[in-house]
């Protein structure tokens, strides 16, 4: 009866007597070198096939991401070059500022609101500055402007964002100034854009290099701001007064930020004035 | 309407130009005058039917940008019209003559009309220096920029008012 058993199922006996002896061999670590040096190879086949295949056969998932990768990086680089040029603009301005705030720092007795010059007046008759702040930033009509170098003119009208500034080398435009010797004068200015001190008394001592700042006189400017300097000087035995040209300290033609003065209040002379009589 | 409309970004990039690029390179003491320039180009094209409300138009935007008194640009760029109406009439046959010639006679009369009433108001003038720093550079400013503000008109004024076919 076993005989025939076997005889009939033989291979079956062999087969589980193989595997109890591979699973016993397993079991007890014996088999662990020979499962190594049969897996290595395998797995660096593995390995292979793999890498290649997410390298070469599905590449379209991976070039979406890098094609946004690339969108994102273009547009951070465009964002980053606005940025660079930006920067590169405020560094042209960042000395012209500099020096407005050296000069805010150390006349703190005055407060100041810094603006950028926009534009000028269309006619070649009139001197006048357009400015990019006005009364929302607390401007009003008759405030001086200066900028590093010296007095620039005053605010003569004023809208909600810009303001207009004249100049002191406009021509309708008088500046009372003081002479370094003693003596008052008044700076005026013309359609050429030069400025000449007029109304110099005789006796008064007027040479070339003399300072002139205002005297404040009149009401219309603070004193003691730097207008120009003396470059020559017209005396005539004749005349009532002397003139002289005046060199003036700020340079109008490349002029871009200027600095307000807005705590100074102008005093409006015209009550005091004599009434035209018909 | 629309040549009307078109008016006003013309002139008003006229005007940004004529109050930040064209002081910055005078001609002793004089400037161009862009708009004047673009009044007197489009006013002596023959199809240009509203020459008169681009001139009001960039009037009122140099009144209300500049110290001057607000009827002194609306009166000179009038003036300006008016010659160049006059003379697109007569001598039309020969344009780039016609603009130079009005160029030449508007600068000066717009600007002497300016300068005489800022004279009688007050304003200390010197009218020698006025005439020869101011009014003649100014002039010749203009007269140099005549011919390219011409021939961008001319284009313009056949977008604007295309030949008309007979069918």
């Amino acid at each position: 009866m076993i005989k025939t058993v076997l005889q009939q199922y033989w291979r079956v006996v062999i087969g589980a007597l193989l595997a109890a002896g591979l699973l016993f061999l397993a079991l007890s670590g014996y088999l662990a070198p020979v499962i190594h040096a049969v897996s290595t190879p395998l797995v660096t086949v593995q390995t292979w096939v793999a890498t290649r295949y997410y390298t070469l056969i599905r590449p379209s998932a991976d070039a979406t991401q890098l094609v946004q990768e690339n969108e994102s990086l273009r547009s951070d680089n465009a964002r980053l070059r606005n940025q660079i040029l930006s920067l590169q603009e405020q560094q042209k301005d960042a000395p012209a500022l500099y020096s407005l705030l050296k000069i805010a720092r150390t006349t703190s007795d005055s407060s100041y609101i810094a603006a950028l010059v926009i534009g000028r007046d269309p006619s070649p008759f009139l001197r006048y500055l357009f400015i990019n702040q006005g009364s929302d930033a607390g401007l009003r009509r008759g405030m001086p402007v200066t900028t590093d170098q010296g007095l620039a003119g005053r605010i003569v009208s004023v809208s909600a964002e810009a303001a207009q500034v004249q100049l002191i080398t406009d021509t309708s435009s008088a500046v009372n100034v003081q002479l370094p010797k003693g003596g008052n004068a008044v700076l005026t200015g013309s359609v050429t854009g030069d400025i000449t001190l007029e109304m110099i008394p005789q006796e008064a001592q007027v040479s070339p290099n003399d300072l002139v700042i205002t005297s404040g006189l009149g009401g219309s400017y603070p004193p003691n701001l730097v207008v120009g300097r003396v470059v020559g000087v017209r005396k005539e035995q004749t005349a009532l007064f002397q003139s002289a040209a005046v060199q003036p300290a700020v340079q109008f033609g490349n002029i871009r930020w200027v600095l307000v003065i807005t705590d100074f209040k102008p005093v409006d002379l015209t009550p005091l004035l004599p009434a035209v009589q018909p | 309407m629309f040549p009307t409309l078109l008016a006003i970004p013309i002139l008003l990039l006229a005007l940004m130009l004529q109050t930040v690029l064209l002081p910055t390179v005078p001609l002793l003491s004089g400037y161009a005058d862009l708009i004047l320039v673009i009044l007197v180009a489009w006013a002596l094209q023959d199809r240009v039917k509203h020459a008169w409300l681009w001139t009001l138009i960039a009037g009122a935007m140099m009144a209300a940008v500049s110290a001057l008194p607000p009827y002194l640009p609306i009166t000179g760029y009038l003036l300006v019209t008016l010659i160049a109406r006059l003379v697109r009439r007569r001598i039309w046959q020969t344009p780039i003559l016609a603009m130079f010639g009005v160029t030449f006679v508007g600068s000066l009369v717009s600007q002497i009309l300016i300068l005489a009433v800022l004279y009688v108001q007050g304003t200390p003038f010197k009218l020698l220096d006025c005439l020869n720093l101011v009014i003649l550079p100014g002039t010749l400013l203009n007269l140099l920029l005549a011919l390219p503000v011409h021939a961008l008109i001319v284009d313009l004024a056949r977008w604007v008012y295309p030949e008309e076919v007979e069918i």
